[in-house]
Formats: structure tokens, sequence, C-alpha cells
């Protein structure tokens, strides 16, 4: 291919010139130009090696539909893998180098693997699994060669620099594809008003008019219709983006390449936008791909759809050979041909057909061409270029019947007709209908809210596409008019795609599927090995899932297997697409969405306070949370020791505010407690709390926690930070559906309140001191509460305790939270109040032997966690029944225990329990859920559900850490291991 | 993505929802002893092909829940209620 850029024409500004680079070398190029254009101006062939074979690949096509040219993008950070060449706009500075090939792409030692060829084709890499040498070593080792000499680009590991932006978007009319039909759509439904978004994947709206040579009757119907276009108020334009997905409820996703045809991101924009857009209807304008012919060596750089050589000559002034050979089975390929002979290229037009209508052999004749019917091309001559086309007259199977000769030539294209690109519709509605005069799969002009215009619907000339776009955009105003080559593809196009000996064979590759490198052969052995599902022969031969995902391939492949099988295409089906129609970075898919900014952080209104006093923060759910308060570079293991000690010594204060918090209003919000937790609630009097258990439907416990009666018909219910959006949800879905006779409401007050525990042997006198309160153990018993007034601020007063020392819980109107925690702490004080984290909280509770969510884990019942006692038989409440299934009631089932650990080293939480004596394997007899040193026993201590657990009190086991290697042994105990009577909780 | 008509809130994106259950299962009265009762309440489930109706809850919405007709083959929602108004 001697390709060479034209002294005049084209699409691109002559008046600049930028500088790209493909490995190493520089060539100009000129906005307009693509890195595919540029390269084929400045005389580059090879553009790749092929995913198996490396053979060499030059361009097939000038767009979207491009399986060869893919290339690396950038260095360091931005690099990029897998970027299609003739979607890549120049910029200055552009850095491009080849992907798959070793040492370089002229010389790759990889493409002695199409020597070995017979090995790597159908259903290779499942027959690997089944030979001889499966699960050994040798195996493995050839795996990991074939591994990394197949394949594609190499992503880089470094960070992404730039930021990607969601939108999201709503409209009455989305239209997809700027050519003639799209444009027209788009005038036509933006002249009435309506809010309209039009979306492009070229960087220039024109689609198929950007393919005519300039200057013509479309370059003026184009600049008037955009002109116009850009003057509606309601018509907004997207160009680089792709709509790569088709959802229910006629959504749609976007991706706009926003910032990629720049070397970096202008400052402070996103280099690419995801948006999903919601629209009242959808027209798709999406266009058609056309299809190669599949003949030997319809790889060889040199090989070109005529679509693209005729983008590359009327759009980037670039005339991809001089002597020309032409294949096509259709008309459309001959006003490329008549372009390229007009160009001066020397031009030989293989048409399958045997006759063909007189305009259309005066129009070729006309520019010089040698027009020869009946015939096609058998073989691309050529290793790294093509040398020559060997022609020869073939039968309507596309047979050879007479003698071959070769056509001295650098440049082959071909036509085997078109694809309509109606991926998004069958996204959305699956199978297409298969259109035998035009042996394409097309979907319906009209379905739900979607119409199709154009091309993808076959439309016969570029007049038609603006009347079908005229008419689905609303018909406002005039269509304006085309002028028409009259090249229809599927005026008596003939379905023939492969071109064979007469025997069937190819005297060479012929590639079926490019991208993927898969090989008419290899269609044919599936055949022979009994494929008979279109699906299997996708997956079996990978034709079609490569990341092109069969654009050039599917019918062609389609093709092939009905003609094996004896069968018209609609017998044989087609394959579902599937999104995205072109590859999405997952960068814009996440957009700001990661890292810390995965979901919103929710953070205590005291949450500054802990910072700014040096605590170390830990997640607990959406929660960011005090975990310790390290003093002088103090570890974990030694902070939570000294606070928890210090708790039950002096005092500590430590911020709750994540706890769920509902309030429960009406005049059924008793009988509505009594039904939701297992343990009574009727008798609660007005200021009292009551601790409960929630159970499951299924009868398994679900949460737990303290609720209050603050008045007649208002209770104010507490659950754990993790359960609090289930049980709320639970809540909701019963008083919304079977017990709607309950009057009974419920709110979630979480963010409404702060709330803080104050714990330990001095906490009483810090309260009094600071509130003036009388807190006695008369006046205020344990699970009652009060009004008190902190720093002026109006808070509720909770006796409980969750540690079991003397303690309260303080809920305070939410925005005076670090107010009343920080009179708190000054009041303190004197008594030694200091803060502690969730850490030393732990602790405090496994000494105390409470349960938390290590315990409430789902699978275990009330029994299990020694709640029995609590559960009311006076009372239908929910899991009332099926928690007394029989196997529920399995003394075997593991059970609530303390551990104490014999030795220094502390339990690992999830640890297997052994009886002493046996061996440790399998699963064991129970295992480790909760674990910490207990300041207040001076002993490793640790909860854990041992079977038949309260039987084995005073037995000795093995805790065994199989992940860690780890074995200890402990003594099973009561897990209330501190303070078991509650004297100090009652004191 | 699907989008629900929300009796309250007009048309949302699902990501505002979430699945409950089958709206077509009658929770047992609450003073029923059987078990079987409440074994099919809270396990036994059919797994349509076509129209079905599900509980969906509007959860960073108005926190209604809502009984959705939708066509499990198609994903077509012939219409929503507020699940307080539907008679069970």
């Amino acid at each position: 291919m001697t390709a060479r850029r034209l002294p005049s024409g084209g699409r691109i500004d002559r008046g600049r010139t930028v500088t790209v680079s493909f490995d190493g070398r520089t060539f100009p190029a000129h906005p307009g130009d693509t890195l595919a254009s540029a390269l084929l101006a400045g005389g580059q062939q090879i553009f790749a090696r092929s995913f198996k074979y490396h053979r060499p690949r030059g361009l097939m096509a000038a767009g979207v539909e491009e399986p060869n040219a893919l290339v690396h993008l950038r260095d360091g950070a931005r690099h990029e893998p897998n970027a299609q060449a003739t979607m890549v706009e120049v910029f200055d500075g552009l850095v491009a180098t080849s992907q798959n090939a070793w040492p370089s792409l002229q010389f790759d030692i990889g493409s002695v693997n199409g020597a070995l060829s017979r090995f790597f084709g159908a259903g290779f890499y499942y027959k690997t699994f089944i030979g001889p040498f499966r699960g050994t070593g040798f195996w493995m080792a050839c795996e990991k060669i074939i591994r990394n000499a197949a394949g594609m680009g190499r992503a880089t590991t470094l960070d992404d620099p730039d930021h990607y932006e969601k939108i999201n978007a709503f409209c009455d009319v989305l239209i997809v594809g700027a050519g003639p039909a799209g444009i027209s759509a788009a005038l036509a439904a933006g002249r009435k008003g309506e809010n309209v978004i039009l979306v492009e994947q070229d960087h220039e709206l024109g689609g198929s008019l950007l393919g005519e040579a300039t200057g013509g009757a479309s370059d003026a119907w184009l600049g008037e219709a955009l002109a116009e276009l850009r003057d509606l108020p309601s018509v907004r334009v997207l160009s680089r983006t792709t709509a790569f997905g088709a959802y229910d409820s006629e959504v749609f996703g976007l991706v706009e390449r926003f910032q990629d045809h720049l070397l970096v991101p202008e400052a402070g924009k996103p280099r690419q936008r995801y948006w999903l857009v919601r629209t009242g209807r959808a027209i798709l304008a999406t266009g058609a791909i056309e299809r190669p012919l599949v003949f030997a060596g319809n790889d060889v750089p040199g090989v070109m759809l005529a679509s693209a050589a005729r983008a590359y000559l009327n759009r980037h002034a670039v005339l991809a050979g001089e002597r020309v050979v032409v294949a096509t089975n259709n008309d459309s390929a001959y006003t490329a041909a008549v372009d390229l002979a007009k160009a001066g290229a020397k031009v030989t037009l293989c048409d399958l057909r045997p006759y063909i209508p007189g305009d259309l052999s005066l129009r070729a004749l006309g520019a010089g061409i040698d027009l020869r019917l009946g015939h096609s091309v058998l073989k691309a001559e050529g290793g790294k270029q093509v040398r020559g086309a060997r022609v020869a007259a073939v039968d309507a199977n596309g047979r050879v019947s007479g003698t071959a000769s070769v056509v001295a030539c650098d440049l082959i294209v071909t036509s085997g007709g078109w694809a309509p690109a109606l991926h998004l519709w069958s996204q959305r509605f699956g199978k297409p209908r298969y259109d035998a005069e035009l042996d394409a799969f097309l979907p319906p002009v009209e379905k739900g809210v979607f119409t199709c215009v154009g091309s993808l619907v076959g439309a016969r000339s570029a007049t038609e596409a603006l009347d079908q776009g005229h008419a689905a955009g609303g018909g406002a105003g005039t269509r304006g008019n085309l002028r028409d080559h009259g090249d229809f593809w599927g005026r008596g196009l003939m379905p023939t795609t492969v071109i064979t000996n007469a025997n069937g064979s190819t005297p060479g590759k012929a590639f079926v599927d490019f991208q993927h490198d898969v090989k008419l052969a290899d269609i044919d052995q599936a055949h022979l090995e009994g494929y008979v599902s279109v699906e299997h022969l996708k997956r079996y031969t990978t034709s079609g899932m490569a990341a092109d995902q069969g654009k050039t391939s599917n019918l062609n492949a389609l093709a092939r297997m009905a003609a094996l099988r004896g069968m018209e295409i609609p017998q044989i089906g087609t394959t579902t697409f599937r999104p995205p129609y072109t590859p999405v970075a997952i960068g814009a898919i996440v957009a700001h969405d990661h890292g810390l900014h995965f979901r919103p952080t929710r953070l205590s209104t005291i949450h500054d306070w802990h910072v700014e006093n040096g605590a170390q923060t830990i997640e607990a759910g959406a929660w960011l949370r005090p975990w310790y308060y390290p003093s002088r570079g103090e570890s974990l293991r030694d902070a939570y020791i000294r606070e928890a000690a210090h708790v039950r010594e002096h005092a500590g204060i430590v911020d709750v505010s994540t706890l769920g918090k509902i309030a429960v209003q009406g005049p059924d919000a008793a009988e509505f407690l009594n039904r939701i937790y297992a343990n009574g609630f009727k008798t609660l009097a007005v200021g009292r709390l009551r601790y409960g258990v929630m159970l499951r439907e299924d009868g398994f416990v679900l949460d737990d926690g303290a609720t209050a009666r603050l008045g007649e018909n208002d209770y104010f219910m507490s659950t754990t930070t993790a359960n609090a959006a289930k049980v709320l949800a639970q809540a909701e879905f019963l008083l919304q559906t079977a017990w709607r006779d309950l009057k009974v409401h419920v709110t979630t007050v979480t963010d409404q309140w702060a709330a803080v525990a104050i714990a330990g042997p001095k906490s009483r006198t810090v309260l009094v001191e600071l509130t003036g309160a009388d807190l006695g153990k008369e006046a205020l018993p344990n699970n009652h509460l009060t009004y008190v007034a902190i720093a002026g601020v109006p808070c509720r007063l909770h006796r409980m305790s969750y540690s079991g020392e003397l303690a309260y819980e303080i809920y305070i109107p939410a925005k005076s939270g670090r107010k009343v925690w920080e009179a708190l702490v000054e009041a303190g004080k004197p008594h030694d109040l200091k803060p502690y984290g969730t850490e030393a909280m732990g602790t405090l509770r496994i000494e105390k032997g409470h349960v938390a969510g290590a315990e409430i884990e789902g699978r275990t019942t009330m029994k299990d966690l020694g709640l029995e006692g609590l559960a009311s038989a006076k009372k239908p409440f929910i899991g009332s029944v099926l928690r007394r299934r029989e196997l529920l009631d399995d003394p075997k089932r593991p059970s609530l225990i303390g551990l104490e650990i014999v030795g220094d080293a502390g339990a690992k939480a999830g640890s297997l329990l052994f009886a002493r004596d046996v061996p440790a394997r399998g699963h064991g007899e129970g295992w480790v859920s909760s674990t910490t040193y207990s300041p207040a026993l001076k002993k490793n201590i640790a909860l854990a559900l041992l079977s038949r657990g309260p039987e084995r009190i005073g037995e000795t086991i093995q805790v065994v850490d199989f992940v860690g290697g780890q074995t200890l042994q402990a003594k099973v105990v009561s897990h209330h291991f501190f303070d078991p009577e509650g004297h100090r909780q009652n004191g | 993505m699907l989008r629900i008509h929300c009796p309250v809130c007009g048309p949302r994106d699902e990501t505002e929802f979430t699945y409950g259950s089958d709206a077509t299962i009658r929770r047992p009265e609450m003073a029923e002893n059987d078990p079987k009762a409440w074994l099919d309440y809270v396990f036994m489930r059919d797994n349509p092909r076509g129209p079905h109706r599900e509980y969906w809850h509007h959860v960073t919405g108005c926190r209604q829940w809502l009984v959705v007709e939708r066509d499990t083959l198609t994903h077509e929602m012939s219409g929503t209620y507020l699940a307080r108004e539907v008679v069970a």
C-alpha cells in the first residue's frame, strides 16, 4: 500500500500541523485527522499484531468498527490500552505505541503462533482442559506463555490523574446518530420546542455525509442544518459521545469523551462524562456498518472496507492506494471505486454478480474502471502488505469457476453488503428480523417509543433517510434535499460473502473475526464438531467476543454456519447484543464514587471534637466513629486497655450518636412494640426504659436495643448502628401491609439526636454537679429516664448501662451535640472523666457478656444467645412460631459461652473450637465471635458459640485459628465475666 | 434500569427503591399458631414468568411501600399502588 496525502480536499485544517508519534516515529497531522488517517498518510501499513497469531494487521475501517488498529495511547498514568486508531483525534504531542508485538511490529516473534495455528483453532482453550496435559506443570507453564502471547493492550497500574463526571439528564427525545436521518429528526423535533438530546460518537456531525467529497451539495445542506440546530434552544448536541447502552424504561447510558482529544484535560474539566439519560422517546439513527468479504489473506495490511477507503479519501484527503482492486457483491462500492479512480487510482472492480444494472456499469466504465462481473478476489497476495489480488470468476456460492489470475495492486477494498447498527435496539428488545433481500438483520421502524430511521432500517437513499428522520422528529419545517448516488446496497445485492476454491477451501487463512483471530476454518471445525446453536458457536470459536463484539464479523460467521448446515439465516438466528456498544472506561462509570467517596460518610455532630482531640477513627457501617484516643503514640491495644480500665475505675464518655433512633408514636404504639419485640412491652410505664430483642420472621435474632416510653403514646426506640435501616424498613412494611389496622407512625430520628454515654463509678457525680438534678438511686433507678439541661440545652437523660458500670445516656438535639459534649468533658475534669472509643466499648461489653453484631449475625436464635428467658410466652410476636422449629431447639446447637484463654496470646475472632483431646479437623464444635484482653480480669477472654456450651462450663477446649496457624487452650466459663449480679450498674 | 412510578413522587429511578418481597403472599394473622402457615409465608415462593406483583420500598424517597405490577419477562410495569391502599 502506497498511501499518500492529496494536495487538496478533505475535512482537515491544513493551516495547522500537529505532530503525532507511533512507535517512536513522528508523523505530521492536521486537525481533523484521526491517528489512523495521519499514520496512513505517512505510509504506516502495520498498526498492530493480531490477537492469537500475531499476524501483521493494517486498517480495515475508518470508524468505530475497526477491529485491527488497536494501540497503546499516551504514556505514564494516562496510558490507555486498546485505543482504536480510527477513533483517536490527533493532538499535538500524541504518543502511541503498538501492542501485542515483540520486539517490534515489523518483526514479531509471536508470529510463530501462525505456524502452529492448527493447535490454536476453535475451542483451543476448552480442549486444554481435557487434554493429556491437563493440570500438569507443563500445562500450567504453557497456559502462562499462551496467555502472555495472546492478548491485547497492557493497562497501567498507576492511579488515573484525571477525574470523571456523572450527569443525570432528562429529555423528550433522545436521538442517537447525527447523520442525515438523525440531524433531520433533531431539526424537526427541535423546531417544535421539544427537549432534544442528539448524540454523535464522532467529533464531527454528519455521519455518512462526512465521507462525501468536500464542497458538494451535501456540505451545503449540512452547513445549514447544523447552523439551525445550534440556534434551536431546546436541542442539546453531544458530540464525541457514544450511546452505549439502552436499558429498561427508556434509560440510556452515554459516555462523552469530553477532553480525550487533548493531551491533558483543561484545568478543572473532567476527562469523560457518564450520562444517564431518561427520555420520553428515542430515535435511533445509528446507521450501518459495512461487511467485509471473506477470502484468503483478507487480513493482510492493504485490505480495507470500501467505505473506509472512501472516508480516508474524502474526509482526510488520503489516497490509500494507487492500484486498487475492488471486490463487492452490491452497488455501494461503486461510489468508492469511482471516487478512488477520480483521485488518480487505477481501479479494477470485481463484482460477484454476473449482471448489474446499466447505470452502474456506465458509471464504472465512465470513470475508467476495469470492470469484471462475476468475478471476485480469491486471495490477497502479500505478507506485510498487499502486492496483488488473485482474481477469478466465481459462481453464486462464491466458488471459483474459472482460472485465477493475479492483478498487481497495493490496495484491495471490499464490500459484502451492510449490517445495520441495531445494537441499541437489540439490547432493549432482543431479536431483530432478518431481511433476505438486504441480507441483514433489521429492527422494525416502530416499537414502543423507539423509532428507527435511516440506514438502520435500510433507507435506500440519503433523501429517504432525511424523510424518515423528519417524520420521526415530528415533521415540523422542511426537510431539505440531498443528492443521491443511486448506489443503494440493497438493490440486487448478491448475498455471498465467502470466496473459496471450487472445493470450498481457501488458499490460505481467511478471517471472519479479525480482532479475535477467528478463521473461516474455525467455523467449519466447530460445525464438524457438532455445534449447531449460534450461542455455542460464538463461545466455542470466540467469534464476536472481542472488544468490538463482532461488529464486522457476526453476519459472516452466521452466514457460514447457515451455509454449512444448509439452512437459511433466520433459522440459525443471531446472538444477543448487550451493552456496551463500544468499550467504556471504568473510570467514567465510577466517576467520583471511589475511595472515601464510594458512598457518603456519616459523621456525628461531635466528630470534629474527636478528630481535634487525637481520636483514631474507624468505619462502622456508613459512619466514621472514634476508635480510640491514643496518648503519646500509644498502640491500639495499649489505648483500649487503658480506656476500658479507666471507665471501671473513674468515668468515661463515649459518642453513641450512631445508634439507630426511631420515634414510635400513636395509640397502638404499645401493641406494635409488643409484636415486634420478643419480650413484653405493654407494661412499660412512662419514664421507663426496657431492653428488647427483635426476631426476624424466620425466628432468628434480628437486633436488640432499648426502648423508652416518653409519653402515653410516644416511644423512643434505639437500634444498633448496623441494623437501624433494616428495622425501620421492616416496621414500615408491616404497618403499611399486614398491620394497617394499627394506629402507629414510625419516623427515623437518628439524625435529630446526638447521643453520649457516660459510664463509670464517678459518672453520677459529674452529672449531678453539672445539672443540679437529683440523680440518686431512688430518684433515678436503672432503666429510668429524666430531663435535664446541660449548658442551657434541654436534654433527655436515660439511666442505662452497656458497660456494666453505673451509666447514663444523654440524648441531645443534634445541633447542640458538641456543645453539650464539651460541657460534660469540662465538668468531668475534676473527676478524671476521659473519652473512650469503640474498641474500649467493645471490651466493656464483652466483659459483661452483652451480645453485639458478632453474635447477632443472622444464624443465632434467642436460645443460642442465652436470651431465652426474655421471650414472652404470653403473646405472639414476629418469629414466635418459627423460632420453635425442632432443629432450632437442638441442644447440640452452638450456644453462647465465655472463654478464658490460657497463656498470654489472645484468641482470634473466627477461630474454631474443638474438644481438648480430639484432632482439630473439620468445622469443629463452635467458633469464637468476639475477643479482647480484659483489664478487669487481667486475662484474654472471648465470647464464643459452642455446641452444648452452657453444659460445658469448666471444660478446657482447643481454640484453633487455621488461618493464622495458632492453637490455644481455653477454659469454658459463663459469658457474664464481670459483675454477673449487676451490682455496679444498679448501684 | 427500571423507572418505577411512585404514586406519591412520580416516576423515579429504580436505584431509589429496594425490592421487598412477593406481594401475592399474605402474612398470616398474628394469632396463627400453625408452623406450616408461617413456613409457607416465609419460604415458599412461585417464580412466575409474566405478570407478577411485588412489594417495592421507596426507601430514599417517600418511604412508602408499593405494590408494583411487573412483567418478569419484559419488565413492563402495568401499575403501581400504595401498599396501604391495596386490598390484601
